[in-house]
């Protein structure tokens, strides 16, 4: 048979195939150029930026948990000033599209970056990470809260006309109550999960593994929680879904596809294997060829629920 | 550079300690400066999950001209205990050499290799590549005890002089190194520079007795990884800060392992 086709369209973004990195897990592209061809996955997420650099959390940041690891980096970036003088002229060298992943500590902050981005050709669409704390409401996360997570949409949608895909928090009560909130309020695609609120504890030290106490739990261990928060939302909302959490190979990426995702992104793998988002979208070919699937696009929300 | 590596020996070379040996490429060895490290994946199940960091103990050709690499290691968790159980012929996922290794700039005069534990493993490459240059090296050696005083010989054998210090006296003086490494600075005159890499205590007083000297220090940090190539940002540690307000975070695996100990806020670390 020809070789399948792997594009999908997500919310006017034209991906070659739905394998995308997430941010936080791949630099700003450049720093994985070495370790795979860039022009092999649909496209790649940027570290989240915001107005100012941020310093990020004291060490330790990081510790590993079975099958999974905590971080809490704390949002550490460079700030998009540094971004456009800095990481513009890399991405200006590939043809792969670059989503730019944001947040803000304010409603204004986010509409600010979501005008500057916009402003940028080189960004082909953004990313709103909304898993952070208002500081102007005592610190409480903008996405376990319907009505602000629809507020940071809708100022964010009034400054930008390019796809703006917002990345959904797993640390709520009701995944699809947060999911319609941003649908309404101008989402174009919805981007889950972020990581899940976890903690680590050192016995003989007594204490937290982490100086921050607690950390965000990524990795193959969050996989059946990502799957089922994809699916119920992908049921739940109109626009496009794309699936997140602990994909490692095609066979995850191709689950959370049939869960209801149009594309997936590989966060934590690439920390183990550099070129993991290339391997997904070659395996992900060969699946398709021996299963003689023919469109990817096919198989999503395919997953057969009734006719047991 | 990712690599398939297989293991020419993974031998135990003391109750806690072991060494092993394996295949590189050309390209690997003349990029092993003497300071940068590999991130090793002992296996591909999901736990553990992350590769694990090991400075380059040697990289070099062998006997028969082939190219090679040897780490030095301690067991202490789930990926080491996996590593040691590794055969002869074993195939490992090699991603290296990465990070900034020990600047070698430092002005003729005497190269005073302080470490322990595994801390002496990026100490024997950059010994090695001192002494192919006919520099005068010395060791200070120290640990707990015995079990921590690694490859000695293989120290010695290069013509680096050797001090011994462990806390419980079963090799050397019974004291901390940094009573040899001071008594030895203030009884020479001779222009020194300092080379680091050992627990984090010993790291701080070296250092302290670097800059109350004026001694050019670098040393060798250790933290938790993830990636290895300065994208998680999970590996920093706090520099000396230029404003006192803003912290000043390093990437150990890209901006280092090998700093000025000028450079870390050491209150902070
Ligand atoms: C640049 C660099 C070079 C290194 N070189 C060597 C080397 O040459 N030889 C060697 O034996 N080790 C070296 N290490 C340390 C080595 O990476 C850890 O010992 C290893 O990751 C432990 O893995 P594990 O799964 O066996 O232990 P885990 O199960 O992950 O942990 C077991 C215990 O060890 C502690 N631990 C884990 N990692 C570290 C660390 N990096 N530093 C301090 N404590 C830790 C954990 O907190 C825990 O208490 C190096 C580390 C770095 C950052
Ligand atoms: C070290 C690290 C840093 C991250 N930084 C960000 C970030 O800046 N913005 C964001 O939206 N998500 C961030 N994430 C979350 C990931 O993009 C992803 O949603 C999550 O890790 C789940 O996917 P995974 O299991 O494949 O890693 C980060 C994750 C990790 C592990
Ligand atoms: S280990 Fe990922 S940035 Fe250093």
């Amino acid at each position: 048979m020809s070789t399948p086709d792997l594009s999908v369209d997500l919310a006017g973004l034209r991906l070659r195939n739905p394998v995308m990195t997430a941010s936080g897990t791949f630099g700003y592209g450049a720093e994985f150029a070495e370790h795979m061809d860039l022009e092999s996955i649909g496209a790649f997420v940027t570290k989240g930026l915001s107005l100012k650099p941020r310093a990020g959390n004291p060490p330790p940041r990081i510790c590993e948990t079975p099958a999974g690891m905590l971080n809490a980096i704390g949002l550490q970036n460079i700030g998009i000033d540094a971004f456009v003088a800095r990481k513009l002229p890399f991405l200006r060298t590939v043809k792969t599209p670059c989503i730019a992943n944001f947040f803000g500590e304010t409603l204004e902050e986010y509409a600010e970056m979501a005008a500057r981005l916009d402003a940028i050709p080189e960004v082909a669409a953004l990313e709103v990470n909304i898993s952070c704390p208002n500081v102007k409401k005592g610190g409480i996360v903008f996405g376990v809260d319907p009505a602000s997570a629809s507020g940071v949409v809708s100022a964010c949608r009034a400054e930008t006309k390019k796809p703006l895909i917002v990345k959904l928090s797993p640390n709520v009560t009701d995944i699809v109550v947060m999911a319609r909130a941003c649908a309404d309020a101008g989402a174009d695609a919805l981007s889950l999960i972020n990581t899940l609120l976890g903690l680590a504890v050192d016995l003989a030290k007594r204490r937290p593994m982490l100086a921050n106490v607690t950390g965000g739990l990524s990795g193959p261990a969050v996989k059946p929680i990502a799957l089922r928060m994809v699916w119920q939302v992908a049921r739940a909302v109109e626009i496009p879904v794309v699936g997140i959490g602990g994909i490692t190979s095609a066979s995850d990426a191709l689950e959370f596809i049939l869960a209801g995702a149009t594309a997936v992104q590989v966060g934590t793998a690439n920390f183990v294997t550099p070129d993991a988002a290339q391997r997904v979208a070659r395996d992900m070919e060969s699946w398709l060829i021996d299963n003689g699937v023919d469109d990817v696009k096919s198989l999503i929300r395919g997953l057969r629920t009734e006719d047991r | 550079m990712l690599t398939e590596s297989s293991l020419l020996f993974n031998t135990q070379i003391s109750p806690s300690y072991w060494h092993a040996r394996l295949c590189a490429s050309a390209a690997f060895v003349r990029e092993a400066a003497p300071g940068r490290f590999v991130m090793l994946r002992v296996n591909d199940t999901t736990d553990p999950l992350l590769r694990r960091p090991f400075a380059i103990f040697d990289a070099d050709d062998d006997a028969s001209g082939a190219p090679v690499f040897e780490i030095l290691y301690r067991v202490v968790g789930k990926a080491t205990t996996i590593l040691s159980a590794k055969k002869e012929g074993d195939v490992l996922d090699v991603l290296g050499p990465l990070g900034k290794g020990f600047d070698l700039g430092a002005p003729a005069g005497e190269h005073l290799l302080v470490g322990g534990g595994v801390g002496l493993a990026p100490l024997y490459a950059l010994a090695k590549k001192l002494r192919a240059a006919s520099s005068t090296v010395l060791l200070f050696a120290g640990g707990r005890r015995r079990d921590d005083i690694l490859c000695a010989e293989a120290f010695a054998s290069l013509g680096v002089e050797c001090h011994f210090a462990t806390e419980d006296g079963s090799i050397g003086e019974r004291a901390l190194v940094t009573e040899p490494l001071t008594r030895y600075l203030e009884s020479q005159g001779a222009k020194a520079a300092i080379y680091a890499c050992g627990p984090e205590g010993m790291l701080r007083a070296v250092a302290q007795i670097a800059a109350r000297r004026a001694i050019p220090c670098q040393v060798s940090l250790e933290s938790r990884m993830a990636c290895g190539v300065g994208v998680c940002l999970g590996c920093v540690v706090a520099g000396r800060r230029t404003a006192p307000q803003t912290p000043d975070f390093r990437c150990v695996c890209s901006e280092g392992p090998v700093f000025d100990a000028n450079e870390i806020d050491w209150e902070g670390a």
